[in-house]
């Protein structure tokens, strides 16, 4: 991969919390249109990880590139242009609980574009139904089953058309059917708009459907970087542990 | 003993001037746009208008006691006539003030500390970080904002149904004139009486704002985080207030000394 085809890369990037190192110098660079899915256990930095590429954290240490802007040196006030080309499902989905469904989906399209209101509802209840969900729309979260939820942040993820998609534990709390159902939705996103997903999970089934490259996080280092099967293939023990337990290997 | 007084005093100082800069980064970030006037008014209805009842309910029950107690008070010397005006003036200047700005931080602070705690707990103030939303300007600065223009309606609010409840306790045992009654506590009335107490009131509604957006926006560990920020917000707020109202009585004293004292 050469590096103008990067969308996001990290630099020997390091960040702590106290005294409690979570990413000691990492680096890599994620391809335009791939899916990359970041593996390890719970508390191993994944979902911090997905918080720095958005800005949510900033590092102690190391630079971080999306679209080749170096979001590390922005001010908090110039992130706002990069966000718009990002979308993040969060692990609880973090759907407004004072704002319907659809008006969650409606919310980054009513901030950021100049549509009429019944274009920005009509394309809140385009994303909805793109998931799934188009007879919810008026449903507050609080009523919405864990898979709903999920899909519903997957629907306001999607409201701007970003062209990177940040995923922290699509499956986390779901049943196998749904969880399937939520990694084939990303399947799609990723075919039909060249969607660049990064998702962090420790679902081994999940990442295998899913990802291009997978990563291994381990004591705040990335220890295995490849193809499901080069991973399946790793000689460190913790990867190989990991590859075979959760329904892998 | 004397270190560990010193180490809590000098916490205590650091809480302080946080929670200053932090009120302080709200009115900056208030004169920067995007103004937010949608979530401002959404924030005004929700501090103003629905605390409106239960300042009416405190406004009157406190006017009928403080007259009844005028009265018993008064009548002593002869000067029942002076209820009134009494009233009126005891409320504009300093109960109404204060009583208000108690209840709304009993009912605001606890709301607004427990709702913006709930947001960060639930990572819904990152969510709105990622739609590319500045969640200090949509959240904080509206609610500090509506908290400094609603405190003083509320406080004039409390005052009028202060007075209307000294009319009806007034009615009970004499014959005055609804008229009279306004005409009497109007009277004495002056500019001073009113318009430094009701500037008190827009830094009770910064303290109220601050306070309670300050633990609700920094809450930390889930649903206890919570229930900490929500409980400290009405704690915190109401301390704050009550000290700021020793100082700023003592400011209205000095810049209007002739008329209040």
């Amino acid at each position: 991969m050469s590096a103008n085809e990067a969308v996001i890369r990290f630099e020997e990037v390091s960040k702590s919390f106290g005294s409690k190192r979570i990413l000691q110098d990492v680096s890599f660079d994620i391809a335009r249109g791939s899916a990359f899915c970041i593996l390890g256990r719970s508390g191993t930095g994944k979902s911090v990880t997905l918080k720095l590429m958005i800005g949510l954290l900033k590092p102690e240490q190391g630079r971080i590139f999306v679209e080749d802007q170096e979001i590390t040196a922005l001010h908090a006030r110039e992130l706002p242009p990069v966000r718009k080309t990002m979308g993040f499902l969060f692990q609880n989905a973090a759907l407004f609980d004072s704002l319907s469904v659809g008006e969650n989906v409606a919310f980054p399209l009513r901030r950021h574009t100049n549509k009429p209101e019944a274009d920005i509802k009509d394309r809140a209840r385009e994303k909805l139904a793109q998931v799934g969900l188009e007879h919810e729309y008026d449903m507050m979260p609080a009523d919405l089953s864990g898979g709903m939820r999920k899909r519903a942040g997957l629907a306001r993820a999607l409201a701007l058309n970003p062209s990177i998609l940040l995923v922290d534990e699509p499956s986390a709390g779901l049943d196998p059917m749904t969880s399937a159902e939520i990694d084939s939705l990303l399947l799609n996103l990723k075919s039909e708009r060249d969607t660049t997903l990064v998702v962090v999970t420790h679902n081994i089934p999940s990442a295998r459907r899913i990802g291009d490259e997978l990563v291994v996080m381990h004591e705040g280092h990335f220890i295995a970087h490849g193809t499901a099967k080069e991973l399946d293939q790793s000689d460190h023990p913790v990867v190989r542990e990991f590859m075979k337990s959760e329904g892998g290997g | 003993m004397i270190e560990r007084i010193g180490a809590l005093v000098v916490a205590a100082l650091a809480w302080a001037g946080e929670v200053g800069l932090f009120g302080l980064r709200a009115l900056r970030e208030a004169l920067r746009p995007p103004f937010e006037a949608k979530e401002l008014l959404r924030q005004l209805y929700d501090i103003g208008s629905r605390s409106a009842p239960l300042i009416a309910v405190a406004g009157f029950s406190v006017g009928i006691v403080m007259s009844m107690h005028s009265r018993s008070s008064l009548e002593r010397f002869g000067a029942e006539a002076l209820i009134p005006s009494v009233l009126a003036l005891s409320l504009a200047r300093e109960i109404a003030p204060l009583v208000a700005g108690l209840l709304v931080s009993g009912r605001v602070g606890a709301g607004i500390g427990a709702e913006l705690g709930g947001m960060r707990v639930t990572e819904q103030i990152d969510a709105l970080e990622s739609l590319a939303v500045d969640s200090f300007k949509y959240l904080v600065v509206t609610r500090v904002l509506a908290c400094m223009i609603a405190q003083p309606i509320l406080t004039t609010f409390m005052s009028f149904t202060g007075i209307v409840g000294g009319f009806v306790a007034e009615t009970v045992i004499s014959d005055l004139s609804f008229r009279l009654y306004f005409d009497r506590a109007f009277s004495s009335m002056q500019f001073v009486d009113y318009v430094p107490a009701s500037l008190k009131t827009v830094v009770f509604g910064f303290i109220i704002g601050t306070v309670s957006s300050y633990l609700g926006y920094n809450a930390a560990g889930g649903a206890e985080g919570v229930g900490k920020a929500s409980t400290k917000s009405v704690v915190y707020s109401s301390i704050l207030l009550i000290l700021a109202n020793v100082v700023l009585v003592k400011m209205i004293i000095f810049f209007f000394p002739e008329e209040i004292g």
